[in-house]
């Protein structure tokens, strides 16, 4: 069985699932002949036409607000935003539309639409093509905001994506797009969405995080284990709706939580796990919740990024600060 | 001097003002006259039932409402000349169309009246159209991709969407009509240009001649028609219609009316318009030049006028008995719709506030 890439697993995907069912189509700009600028899309057009991997044209709105429609239609549309930087002019017609079209009209009318988007930094690419942005989505109800952290479940939650009845945001991590290898098979089975994924046990300190970051924090999880510090890594996989009950349980174990993320710290995502903690949890708290983000500040271009994104190193000091206070 | 490419714009008008018939090639259409009675009796429907609509506002038993006062002819002549299987994406005002199509006032009414049952349209074809859409013309892009997934199934069935002369200044009409003509897809854009967005008139939407030149930059047909003439309405949508559905492309009509009445029930339009100019626009609107053409064909007078306004008035009256007798859902509603299936998170909320209702909050 072929060893795949986290990239190779979005085509592996794709290709599986508009194989074995007509309805499922590709939109975007370049995910045509040129396979998308990743190549997220590469030779799908060659083996199902230009009608259902679709060029459009250069207008983020119109692939989104198209979007809607074949969804409404029947179709399962996956659009593709190019980088989340441009995903802006998108919004509207997601927030005002995908996601509330089935609450709009009781029903009657609904989308299961995926937006697929290349997300956060550390791949020195220009302006506007580091964000993190997930933030912004997980607030918005009757919106699913997914993200993968390995080949694997990149393939079964992109499946279960495009599978759901209703819209998902589908962010990948481009910083990790080829960066190892793994046995994917195709065999068209999805993972769960809304469920975490606990993919360390530990019992000192529980280490929250999702997409690109998962790297850091597995790494981070072996320097603790050498210096004889136990740390449980839970890859959130889902933000919205969130499956809280994994990460009470662990907390509630460890008694110390790390929450890691790339986006801005003020209402990051991470914000929003701490309260919960705080709300559900604070009783099994031994030390005060750490959260280890990107600032609030614009990611930098990128000679500084680095500077900017969650190191191995702030990860295991925010965990030992949690140690060190009880 | 060497002539890239030549466009024009043609001006298309059957009736004018008076109802004097200002060419003699009626479509086929219009020579039914029982057929331009039945059009003639929706559109006087639908004047009672936005009166209707706005005294049950002004009495407090409706929310803000948007009238349709003088689009009348305009509607309904979108409305006739769909057949079932099209689709339709309105924005929020226009009643002729979908009374045609299967909405019922009740609906209109529970939308406005704040329940989203409204929007459950439970008559074919009307069920299966798009709800109303406030975000101002962002309706057009699902049009556009609901032609789109006509294409790819290879349905002959075309894709209606309606905006104001406001909404073609956004770029959702502009890139659905863009993709419409680089994909060559079944859409029929029809900008209902009543003069007026909210209280900005329609000289500051665009400095264009017509705004339904605006197709032409997107490769697509593209005519401007007097939107007060119902047969004029009708014979540039059945064409644009055929056009799509034979593959030949979609159209823009830019359907030039007037609004009669203020924005919606929130609105003072005394506020930036004066009374010469309504004045006009009442000397124009569409009721009056049909009735006249089809008392001098001999097929209206008044007792039918006042026998139909009867009807309309039993009708409307019936829906707003069964709109005010309408209890509302239950607080778990909000909960039902937001996913196919109400997420485990999302259940810990809806049996908190289910909590509160059992002890009486």
């Amino acid at each position: 069985m072929a060893q795949i890439t986290l990239i190779e697993a979005v085509t592996q995907a794709l290709a599986y699932e508009m194989a074995h069912d007509d309805s499922v189509v590709v939109l975007g700009e370049d995910v045509g002949l040129n396979g998308g600028v990743f190549r997220a899309t590469q030779g799908l057009q060659e083996k199902f036409g230009e009608l259902r991997v679709l060029d459009t044209p250069l207008d983020e709105t119109t692939i989104a607000g198209v979007t809607v429609g074949l969804a409404v239609q029947g179709m399962k549309p996956v659009a593709e935003a190019q980088f989340e930087g441009f995903i802006y002019p998108m919004m509207e017609q997601i927030a005002c539309h995908a996601a509330r079209m089935r609450n709009r009209t009781r029903g009657r009318l609904t989308v299961p639409a995926v937006w697929r988007a290349p997300w956060g930094g550390g791949i020195r690419a220009p302006e506007h093509h580091s964000e993190a942005n997930e933030h912004l989505f997980t607030n918005i109800p009757g919106l699913r905001v997914v993200m993968p952290s390995s080949p694997a479940r990149a393939y079964g939650l992109l499946l279960a994506a495009i599978r759901d009845p209703d819209p998902v945001m589908f962010f990948e991590p481009k910083r990790i797009y080829r960066q190892y290898k793994e046995e994917v098979p195709d065999d068209g089975e999805a993972l769960p969405l809304d469920v975490c994924f606990v993919l360390r046990d530990g019992t000192d300190v529980t280490i929250v995080t999702w997409g690109a970051q998962v790297k850091e924090a597995l790494e981070a999880a072996d320097e603790l284990a050498a210096q004889g510090i136990s740390a449980e890594v839970i890859d959130v996989a889902t933000l919205t709706p969130l499956d809280f009950d994994t990460i009470a349980e662990s907390v509630q174990k460890t008694g110390r939580c790390v929450i890691v993320h790339e986006a801005p710290k003020t209402a990051g995502f991470g914000a929003e796990i701490a309260a919960r903690v705080a709300e559900e949890c604070l009783y099994d708290l031994l030390a005060p919740v750490e959260r280890v983000t990107g600032f609030d500040t614009h990611i930098p271009l990128f000679r500084l990024e680095m500077k900017y994104l969650p190191s191995v190193e702030r990860v295991v000091d925010a965990a030992k600060r949690t140690l060190a206070a009880s | 001097m060497t002539i890239a490419a030549k466009f024009e714009i043609e001006y298309l008008q059957y009736l004018d003002a008076e109802g004097k018939q200002v060419r003699d090639d009626l479509p086929e259409f219009a020579k039914d006259l029982g057929h331009m009675v039945e059009l003639y009796k929706l559109m006087l429907s639908t004047r009672v039932f936005d009166a209707k609509s706005i005294a049950l506002q002004r009495t407090g038993k409706l929310g803000t409402y948007a009238s349709c006062l003088g689009h009348e002819a305009a509607h309904v002549g979108i409305g006739s000349a769909m057949r079932p299987e099209d689709v339709y994406a309105p924005s929020y005002r226009e009643y002729g169309a979908q009374l045609y199509r299967g909405v019922q006032p009740r609906e209109v009414y529970m939308y406005w009246g704040g329940d989203e049952r409204g929007n459950d349209y439970q008559k074919e074809p009307a069920r299966h159209d798009f709800a109303w859409s406030v975000p101002i013309a962002t309706q057009c892009l699902h049009a556009a991709g609901s032609a789109l997934a006509f294409k790819i199934r290879g349905e002959k069935r075309v894709a209606v969407c309606t905006i104001g002369d406001g909404g073609s200044s956004k770029g959702d009409f502009y890139g659905a009509i863009n993709i419409a003509g680089a994909q060559n897809l079944p859409l029929v854009a029809v900008i209902v240009n009543n003069q007026w967005a909210i209280s900005v008139p329609r000289k500051i939407q665009s400095g264009a001649p017509t705004l339904a030149q605006k197709g032409i930059a997107a490769g697509l047909f593209s005519i401007q028609v007097d939107g007060n003439d119902i047969i004029a309405v009708r014979k540039a949508m059945e064409d644009a219609l055929e056009r799509a559905r034979s593959g030949q492309g979609g159209s823009v009509l830019e359907l030039v009316t007037y609004r009669l009445g203020d924005h919606t029930t929130a609105d003072d339009a005394r506020r930036y318009r004066g009374e010469q100019e309504v004045k006009d626009g009442w000397a124009k609107e569409p009721m009056v030049r049909l009735r006249n053409w089809l008392v001098a064909k001999g097929v209206w007078d008044d007792a039918k006028e006042e026998a139909w306004k009867a009807e309309c008035d039993e009708w409307m009256d019936n829906e707003v008995n069964a709109y005010l007798e309408t209890k509302t859902q239950p607080v778990s509603a909000m909960f039902d719709y937001t996913f196919a299936e109400v997420p485990a998170d999302l259940a810990k909320q809806r049996d908190y506030v289910l909590s509160l209702e059992t002890k009486g909050h």
